[in-house]
């Protein structure tokens, strides 16, 4: 009896072509994006929103072109951070003119995300769905030309790894870190994977630095994956701390996404 | 996924989807030598799943809408929907059902209604002259 892969005529259904069209509907809209970087940490709570947020009005303040994708798909919190109002044609536009797209514009204030479907075992496709809701964000947006596209992922590897399928190549990486060396052990963890899956580790932001937060996570993450520290963010940075923190991100260009040709 | 007819040799052609309306999916696939024609079969689970991928059995008959996931499954935190009126809903095109859900959906908040039920949907439809919806 022949196997799977010795079938090879066409189908009606096409479900490679389907998911072939998916990835090159991504390519084409991120085709005016010049450089995506992932803002990550592995660790929650330390502050990768606010980082992201401020680092983009930084930019667009700069003169750059920036937009922001909320991929915390559970816990969105951009819109609010850059006062975004929702508009029925994504990107929603906020302030410094920063462009965002996040799922908490398709949610009634203080909703969970949830999706129709059979509530019974619904662990099995939930993934698949919040997958998918990614890739709609990615793709379905018209960016038009941008310098910057910011992800902020929320904590954990999950969306990372989804994200790095949808693009087809992994996404350059910020990392996110407070000074502890809980926070350290978590975010190295996430850096090890970024650099495992091929990301490029552009350097390390440390938040929330000079109050009770006790430790040294950025230097001991810097000098184990040979990366810069960016910058050390106080509890409280002025404008003038966020700018430059914008001029020292890394201004090279990152892989472009490619769209990947139909799997069998 | 691909079905073989094991006495031909032969790679079975998609032949037809049927969506009952209960969750479920069956698409049938026929033999091009011998005329044998096999049904799938697939329970709400698996239903959801091939769903959740944003692609459909047998293939797209019109383009993808832009959030067509999001806004056709993405439950937006007004009314409920019991399972028979998500039964229902389930059957409108792919590409206006999220228009549809949120027109229900505005209807019943308005009216204070914390469950849409398929009376419910009957009522709204003809109120609001929504017939075929």
């Amino acid at each position: 009896m022949r196997t799977y892969h010795q079938l090879t005529d066409p189908d009606r259904s096409g479900l490679a072509d389907q998911i072939g069209a998916q990835r090159r509907r991504v390519a084409e809209q991120l085709a005016g994006v010049k450089r995506i970087v992932a803002v990550m940490s592995g660790k929650g709570g330390v502050g990768k929103s606010y980082v992201t947020a401020h680092l983009a009005r930084a930019l667009a303040r700069g003169g750059g072109a920036v937009g922001v994708l909320d991929a915390d798909l559970n816990g969105p919190t951009i819109p609010g951070l850059l006062q975004a109002a929702p508009t029925p044609r994504p990107p929603a536009v906020g302030l410094d003119g920063v462009k965002c797209v996040s799922m908490g514009q398709f949610l009634d204030e203080g909703a969970p995300l949830a999706f129709t479907g059979p509530p019974a075992e619904s662990f099995v496709w939930r993934g698949a769905m919040e997958a998918s809701a990614l890739r709609e964000l990615l793709g379905d947006v018209a960016w038009g030309a941008l310098d910057f596209l910011l992800l902020d992922l929320p904590p954990g590897m999950q969306r990372y790894l989804e994200l790095c399928d949808i693009l087809g190549n992994p996404p350059a990486v910020l990392t996110v870190t407070i000074p502890t060396p809980e926070s350290r052990d978590a975010v190295r963890r996430a850096m090890r994977a970024a650099l495992e899956r091929g990301s490029e580790l552009l350097g390390i932001v440390e938040n929330m630095v000079g109050g009770e937060l006790k430790g040294s996570a950025a230097d001991e993450l810097a000098r184990e994956f040979e990366v810069p520290v960016i910058a050390r963010m106080p509890w409280h940075p002025s404008l003038e701390e966020w700018s430059a923190l914008a001029s020292r991100f890394p201004q090279a260009a990152v892989p472009r996404p490619q769209a990947p040709g139909p799997r069998p | 996924m691909k079905f073989l007819c094991v006495e031909c040799d032969q790679q079975m052609a998609f032949a037809e989807r049927h969506i009952p309306g209960d969750g479920t999916l069956a698409a049938t696939f026929k033999c091009p030598k011998c005329g044998r024609v096999v049904a799938m079969l697939t329970n709400p689970m698996e239903t959801q799943l091939v769903s959740s991928l944003g692609v459909e059995i047998g293939g797209r008959t019109v383009p993808a809408e832009p959030f067509e996931m999001v806004n056709a499954t993405v439950v937006t935190g007004g009314p409920s929907w019991s399972t028979d009126a998500q039964e229902r809903l389930a059957r409108v095109p792919n590409f206006v059902r999220g228009m549809v859900k949120k027109i229900y959906a505005d209807y019943a908040k308005e009216r204070g209604i914390t469950e849409i039920t398929p009376a419910i949907m009957d009522t709204a439809r003809a109120e609001l002259g929504l017939e075929g919806m």
